[in-house]
């Protein structure tokens, strides 16, 4: 028989956390901080939204680019909390979550051989995505002691001639690093130098603790360079809908719209109409949500910091990135050895890219109670290292 | 800063008192006095629990029983109000608009012993004019928290 299977799809590597995912899942009273989604319902309002739809029988496909009222809250949202202006015709489509505006984007901007700068440690989709889409990923490796933002010395660095698409993974998972304005405007520069074009994926805006939040889209002369991703996901606890959404150029958007067209029709209607009641009725809850992240937050510093155990201060996202390296063990090593003495799941800094090494991701989409709990448990279990 | 103590401790009064200076940015101290001077004005009433007493085999009847009454005069509805507050096994007591006056809730071991109070105590109070007595069935929400369901956690334990 023929071998049935491409030779792309075989090359690519599964995620490294299907390893550990399987012995969690196996062990009883194991405390996982190692899930990347929020721990809050979606608000009651915007499931009632929904399963209003539903009675009303709205159980039909959309346009291939979304609700047309949905769009339009989108593009009123940009406005309203990044200054950035989209019409909702043609320059705002929605999709199957970030990730498949992430797939889509690289399969709509890449030719065979076109290179794309990924900064990790960051999210596990960018690299397949590209090489999926016949590009070649180029890796940047992002420092702790640069607070792992993307320097405009580290990405010069990277840039050859063939390279065309820049990733922008922040707020990042599994950092928590952010990106302020003079971090971005000096990236935005040599963007532009040489005529790069950027995928911003920004699903964890709203998770932000600084006072300031700067898309890179904003920025003159961004906006027709970039691809800005969004979601529900994260902001409204909206994981499981599925819903999240691309602003761009026209001309790029566009040819998305083709591929989302052919592959995926649209996206769930159902999720489609209540993510317009979570635009026009959810900032509340983003506040109330972002304010009780930040609570965990402030605890975790504290505790690393009373357990000395170096961690850089993320203001982004729900995880935080401490460094193991004093105790002489891979992060894989460590996140075994821990989940094997103390019952904790924490996830292998490693399973975001090689420079992941030493470090691991705590998630924060815990209550106080579990973080409690659990950190009792590290503390412990790094005291024993030490000893 | 007393808002936001309040608005800590109103849905979880054990919270620690270090877990509350490191959201509040303040230092432990401060706030133990802030509670503490809250609590002798009256502010913070008291700390109580929610208990699911079914779950433990106890069985407890409560009722909410609608009062409607004859305000006395010079003294409008507090006086009467004030005597029903007094009985230890009344929960609690509010004035209510609409087609009655009170609101009291009560809880007893059983049916007998709410009913004696209405009877024996309650209704031959002089402002009485009627009352309304209404047996819960089952309770689902408490405090802001539900307790019919306590919640899971469904997420997959280990996601990128």
């Amino acid at each position: 028989m023929r071998d049935p299977l491409s030779k792309t799809i075989v090359t690519i590597q599964p995620s490294g956390i299907r390893k550990f995912f399987d012995i969690v899942s196996e062990m009883k009273d194991a405390i996982s901080l190692g899930v990347g989604e929020p721990d809050f319902d979606t608000p009651w309002h915007i499931r009632d939204e929904a399963i209003y739809s539903l009675e009303k029988g709205r159980t039909f496909y959309t346009s291939n680019s979304g609700l047309k009222e949905l769009r339009e809250e989108i593009g009123s949202y940009m406005k309203r909390r990044y200054d950035v202006s989209y019409e909702p015709e043609g320059e705002i489509m929605i999709t199957v979550g970030g990730s498949e505006a992430i797939d889509i984007a690289m399969r709509a901007m890449l030719d065979p051989g076109d290179e794309v700068l990924i900064p990790q440690p960051s999210y596990v989709s960018y690299e397949p995505c590209c090489l999926l889409a016949n590009g070649k990923p180029v890796i940047i490796e992002l420092q702790a002691e640069h607070e792992f933002r993307l320097t405009p010395q580290q990405l010069e660095a990277a840039i050859t001639p063939r390279t065309k698409l820049l990733v922008l993974p922040f707020p990042n998972n599994p950092t928590g690093a952010v990106m302020e304005r003079k971090d971005l405007e000096a990236v935005a520069e040599i963007v532009e130098k040489y005529d790069l074009y950027v995928l911003s994926d920004e699903i964890y805006a709203e998770l932000t603790y600084l006072d300031e939040y700067v898309s890179i889209a904003s920025l003159p002369g961004m906006r027709e360079r970039t691809v800005l991703i969004n979601g529900f996901s994260k902001s409204y606890a909206m994981t499981g809908w599925r819903l999240g959404y691309a602003c761009g150029p026209k001309l790029i958007i566009k040819q998305m719209l083709k591929i989302h067209q052919y592959a995926i029709m649209c996206a769930p209607t159902t999720s489609q109409y209540a993510a317009i009641d979570a635009l026009r009725n959810g900032d509340e809850d983003v506040r109330r949500m972002r304010e009780e992240y930040n609570t965990r937050r402030k605890y975790l510093m504290r505790r690393f910091k009373e357990m000395g155990l170096p961690c850089f201060e993320p203001f982004g996202a729900f995880y935080m990135f401490p460094c193991i390296k004093e105790f002489g063990m891979t992060s894989e090593e460590f996140a075994q050895k821990l989940l094997d003495a103390q019952k904790v799941a924490v996830v292998p800094g490693t399973a975001f890219g090689a420079c992941g090494e030493g470090f691991l991701r705590i998630s924060y989409a815990y209550s106080l109670d579990d973080l409690r709990l659990a950190l009792d448990r590290i503390e412990a279990f790094i005291r024993e290292l030490r000893a | 800063m007393r808002e936001k103590i309040l608005l800590f401790i109103e849905k979880n009064s054990r919270i620690d008192l270090k877990e509350l200076s490191i959201s509040l940015g303040a230092d432990e101290t401060t706030l133990m006095n802030e509670l503490e001077q809250m609590e002798a004005e009256n502010i913070i009433c008291g700390y109580h629990t929610i208990i699911d007493w079914d779950k433990v085999g106890i069985e407890k009847v409560t009722a909410m029983i609608e009062v409607r009454v004859t305000p006395q005069r010079s003294m409008g509805f507090d006086n009467f109000a004030e005597r029903i507050a007094n009985y230890p096994e009344v929960n609690s007591v509010y004035l209510i608009s609409g087609g009655f006056d009170f609101m009291v809730t009560l809880e007893g071991k059983t049916l007998r012993e709410v009913s004696a109070f209405v009877s024996e105590k309650l209704s031959i109070l002089e402002p009485v004019i009627s009352t309304k007595t209404n047996f819960i069935l089952k309770k689902y929400k408490e405090h802001g928290t539900i307790i019919a369901a306590p919640k899971v956690d469904e997420r997959i334990q280990m996601i990128p």
